[in-house]
């Protein structure tokens, strides 16, 4: 019994430690496996693991960069970075979104429709983002928030920043800015990266071609999350890079008074630096409220903005295209001369028409003005001369001057918006309109009207370029660190030293100016026939004249055409007030001032005006006056500049 | 102290009893718990909550309950195992027809205290009667059929029972711990293979009787991409929270999947996974190192003790205990599918505690009494 028992243990002992010692080498396969698997994630792929954790861990919100300021050239803000009063909400943080709403509805001014698209986009949203319930409170709503904050459990008082425009008179110059649109999203590249509630973009003007430096870089908030989504805690916070400021050319007290100058009318100002090309005052009436835009226009004003035919949103300055009418005389005339077609002595009789190629054209004096010369011609801007002068002188050549003084192109570079116009040619016509050039529209082409088209700021630059002596400038709306523009002034003191030299090729060579003619004799004498056209007794623009030295201007008015009167209209010598305002011509004037020393120059139009020396030259005449008086100080801020960059 | 080697209750003392106390395999429990208190510590957030709270009492209390069922003489485990099994089988059916229902699931008694989860004490249960019962029959009986009845009815009862808690992950554990005693025991491998032809047969039948999210759980353990949000979710982030945590992990209290419920279950069956973010490889590798100790520890206590009872007890227990870590580790680790295994003594759950410290303490008591041979 013993021995069975004894041989069957044995005989189990051994089957179990067999079989046992097979258990334990499956084991140690098993071990293996385990430690080559935790080998393998903990060590080979722990990069790649890591980097998924910290993405599960880590959300990043954006923050938006407060924008460039725009200044104008003293250092003003045009347009600046205001405290703005928000109020967000978080679902989660709110026992009952209903109840929190109807509470703020007596606190905050909240309609209902605007309640029904906030719990909308609530709906949508995770219960733990924020909403925003208001993005521009006033002070009293915010601080009335704040005083029932506690009876608001999960709304946020928030203080942010957005633009502030400081009056409306640069709304054209400056733009304005507001939300990102889809269409924004798709066409901007540089948006990529600051698609951020709250960021404002540039939609027109400057803040539209320099948006992308104006927008600065976002700042980032980096948070820890948890499994939810939810927020556990503040990691990092990286301040975002505000934008670039920029300094324009503009000086806000003259945009002030063009403004004024302009109020009730539909027109536009240009104002230049006949030397530099800076830009004083750029401004376009009617204008709009630019902070309407910066947290959405609502409907209802922009209805009245878009409907308003004397087109409020449009910057007439650069964009409106208009026949430059009598004002070309001063190229007609200039080109004549530089290509020795007439010489100014000639005398022309006016009999009120003219009658070429078997049609008639028609002076805007009826009577006619009589015999002239060619300044009396300018001075009283007479057509039939010019008629004549254009005849003699043929499109082509009229064209080429014309396009040599700054018309049928842009002006500036930084307004998406701006238009080049037209400076018609036979060529031009050739191809644009496929027909051959009459010699009829040379004649309408010689007093601006016809095919040409341009733009205020066309013409200012035309004037300026005559005032400064007929030298090429490139105008500009942004002051660039200072930098030297040209040597006009240094030529120009060389000239004083030298009156007798009188050769373009000096001022080329050693000054390297660009020079607009031939002989500058041929500048000297339109500037002549502007002085009189303003200063003397029959020009057109007498009436407007300043008496003061120190403010006389020299000018040409100007009307453009829209509709050709019928021979019965002018039999009755219809008046221009007599006819419709849609009908009415455009009423242009530019001038350059101060005549002994000219440093501006000016364009004014004032659409459906009438008479450029009755509608345009009263407002330019303001504008002048304020323009020189701020010469000194403008002077003492570009010295400043100069001796704070040496 | 002198004594037979036929003296069946041996007169030791207590202090006879701790000099026969194996220290290693002691202090290797020892540590895994300590370590255990500061993983849920860290699970609950660097608090002491709960949970962390509880598991620390837990096993402090078990603690000394393992050395007092290590001073019990093997004799009576081998006497009470039948009865032993059969109480359990009874709270089975207790479980089916009282038990606390939570989860879609009936597996614990409320004892007013805690629950006790049966299905945990029968890992333990299955292992005493099987020892027992094959250390009772003789060698040349084994494969007769006659014999093959009790152990397939043992086996198949508490399976079942089990599965249909349900509790698919601690039924295949008690199954295959049972399984490993019958085969250590003698059981022929022709008999092994029958079976698992036949299982191999009805395991089309066996699936269909699967709950909809059992059988998800293995599709999506072959593709945890699929469906990275849904069920493949767990395997997904426990991946992402071990191998995050590099050759030296990313320090205490500072598992950030773990920390912020990135991770499922991080009390129970994913603790690993957070002790794996928070310690590295190295750490890892000291876990697994000592749960091998305590493995082989018990498998050596198997092969000095003299009894057939407690030689197939100590294997069958180190081979369970080892299956279970294992089952757990390759779980979180993503080679198997997850079925809801703790890891011993490291996961929290009391039952699951009390019965691999029960467990642990008899294998103590075969090492104190490794002598007695049951005759």
């Amino acid at each position: 019994m013993l021995s069975f028992h004894s041989s069957n243990i044995i005989s189990k002992t051994k089957t179990i430690s067999r079989r046992m010692f097979l258990l334990s080498t499956i084991k140690a396969v098993v071990l293996v496996g385990i430690f080559g698997r935790l080998a393998a994630l903990q060590i080979n792929d722990s990069t790649k693991y890591r980097s998924l954790s910290d993405k599960n861990r880590f959300r990043e919100t954006k923050i938006a960069p407060p924008r460039g300021i725009i200044e104008d050239y003293f250092g003003n803000e045009i347009a600046s970075n205001n405290k703005i009063y928000q109020l967000h909400i978080v679902p989660d943080n709110t026992p009952d979104v209903d109840a929190l709403f109807v509470r703020l509805k007596t606190i905050i001014n909240l309609s209902n429709k605007k309640l029904f698209l906030l719990k909308k986009q609530i709906s949508r949203k995770k219960s733990w983002d924020t909403t925003v319930i208001s993005d521009n409170l006033t002070w009293s709503e915010f601080s009335r928030i704040n005083l029932f904050l506690h009876e608001l459990q999960g709304a946020q008082p928030i203080v942010s920043v957005a633009r502030y425009y400081h009056d409306n008179t640069s709304a054209h110059a400056i733009g304005y800015v507001s939300e990102i649109s889809p269409r924004d999203l798709r066409t901007k590249k540089y948006l990529q990266n600051l698609n951020i509630e709250g960021v404002a973009i540039g939609k027109t003007g400057l803040e539209s071609t320099l948006d992308e430096e104006m927008l600065g870089s976002p700042g980032y908030l980096r948070y820890e999350v948890n499994a939810y989504g939810k927020k556990v805690k503040q990691v990092a916070t990286e301040a975002g890079l505000k934008g670039k400021t920029f300094r324009t050319t503009l000086d806000r007290s003259v945009q002030k008074v063009s403004a004024e100058a302009l109020q009730n009318v539909s027109g536009a100002v240009c104002v230049m630096d006949i030397y530099n090309g800076d830009i004083i005052s750029m401004v376009s009436s009617p204008n709009f409220n630019p902070n309407s835009f910066v947290h959405g226009v609502d409907k209802k004003e922009w209805k009245t903005l878009t409907e308003n035919i004397n087109k409020p949103m449009l910057n007439k300055a650069v964009s409106g295209l208009y026949p430059p009418g009598s004002t070309i005389k001063i190229l007609t005339a200039l080109s004549a001369l530089e290509n020795d077609i007439i010489n100014p002595k000639v005398l022309i009789q006016c009999k009120g028409y003219i009658d070429l190629h078997g049609e008639r054209f028609h002076c805007w004096k009826k009577k006619g003005h009589g015999v002239l010369n060619m300044k009396g011609a300018i001075k009283r801007s007479c057509d039939v001369y010019f008629y004549e002068v254009a005849r003699r002188l043929g499109i082509d050549r009229l064209a080429e001057t014309a396009k040599k003084f700054g018309l049928g192109q842009k002006v500036l570079t930084n307004y998406k918006e701006e238009k080049s116009g037209t400076v018609p040619n036979t060529k031009w016509k050739l191809s644009q309109i496929g027909k051959n050039w009459y010699i009829g529209e040379t004649l309408h082409s010689g007093i601006g009207q016809g095919y040409f088209l341009s733009t205020p700021i066309q013409l200012c630059l035309m004037t300026a370029q005559i005032a400064n002596g007929g030298f090429k400038i490139k105008p500009r709306m942004l002051d660039d660190n200072n930098n030297k523009v040209n040597n006009l002034q240094e030529y120009l003191d060389y000239k004083k030293e030298n009156p007798n030299d009188t050769g373009g090729e000096k001022a080329r060579l050693d000054f390297n100016l660009e020079p607009l003619f031939r002989n500058q004799e041929n500048i000297n004498f339109v500037k002549d026939a502007m002085f009189a056209a303003s200063n003397e007794p029959g020009g057109t623009s007498y009436v407007s004249r300043h008496n003061d030295k120190k403010f006389k201007f020299a000018g040409k008015t100007g009307s453009s055409q829209i509709k050709r009167f019928t021979s019965e209209q002018r039999e009755a010598e219809t008046k221009q007030n007599e006819i419709t305002y849609l009908e009415r011509d455009h009423a242009w004037f530019v001038a350059f001032a101060p005549v002994e020393d000219p440093k501006y120059a000016i364009s004014v139009l004032v659409e459906h005006g009438g008479s450029g020396s009755s509608a345009a030259a009263p407002v330019a005449k303001k504008i002048i006056k304020k323009v020189i008086e701020r010469h000194e100080t403008r002077t003492t801020q570009a010295n400043q500049q100069i001796g704070q960059d040496t | 102290m002198i004594y037979t080697r036929s003296s069946i209750y041996s007169p030791f003392s207590i202090r006879d009893k701790f000099f026969h106390l194996d220290y290693t395999l002691l202090f290797s429990i020892l540590l895994l718990g300590i370590i255990s208190i500061f993983a849920q510590f860290s699970s609950s957030g660097g608090e002491f909550d709960y949970f962390s709270k509880s598991h620390a009492l837990r096993f402090c209390v078990f603690f000394i309950f393992f050395l007092a069922i290590s001073f019990v003489n093997i004799r009576i485990w081998n006497d009470y195992s039948l009865l032993i099994f059969i109480f359990l089988i009874f709270l089975l059916i207790i479980v089916k027809f009282f038990g606390v229902q939570s989860q879609g699931s009936r597996r614990w008694i409320n004892l007013f205290i805690f629950n006790l989860q049966p299905s945990e004490l029968m890992k333990i249960g299955i292992i005493l009667f099987l020892s027992n019962y094959y250390h009772k029959i003789s060698s040349s009986d084994v494969n007769k059929f006659r014999y093959l009845i009790y152990p397939v009815i043992a086996l198949l009862a508490p399976f079942m029972l089990v599965l249909t808690q349900p509790d698919l992950g601690t039924a295949i554990l008690i199954l295959v711990s049972g399984i490993v005693i019958t085969w250590l025991g003698g059981v022929r491998w022709k008999i092994f293979a029958y079976l698992s032809g036949l299982l191999i047969i009805l395991a089309p039948v066996g699936i269909s009787f699967l709950k909809p999210y059992q059988k998800n759980r293995i599709l999506t353990f072959l593709d945890p991409d699929a469906d990275p949000l849904g069920a493949g979710y767990q395997i997904i982030q426990s991946k992402i929270a071990i191998g995050s945590g590099g050759l030296f992990g990313k320090g205490f209290l500072n598992g950030s999947q773990a920390y912020l419920n990135f991770l499922p279950e991080k009390h129970t069956d994913f603790i690993f996974t957070l002790y794996s973010e928070e310690f590295g490889f190295l750490g890892s590798a000291f876990m697994v190192f000592l749960y091998f100790l305590i493995t082989s520890r018990i498998i050596l206590i198997g092969n000095i003790t003299r009894s057939i009872f407690a030689k197939l007890y100590c294997y069958g227990f180190a081979t369970a205990f080892f299956i279970y870590v294992a089952v757990n580790m390759s779980m979180v680790l993503g080679l198997l599918p997850i079925v809801g295994a703790p890891l011993p003594i490291l996961s929290y759950g009391g039952s699951s505690m009390l019965a691999m410290m029960f467990g642990l303490g008899i294998v103590m008591s075969c090492n104190v009494y490794k002598n007695n041979a049951l005759g």
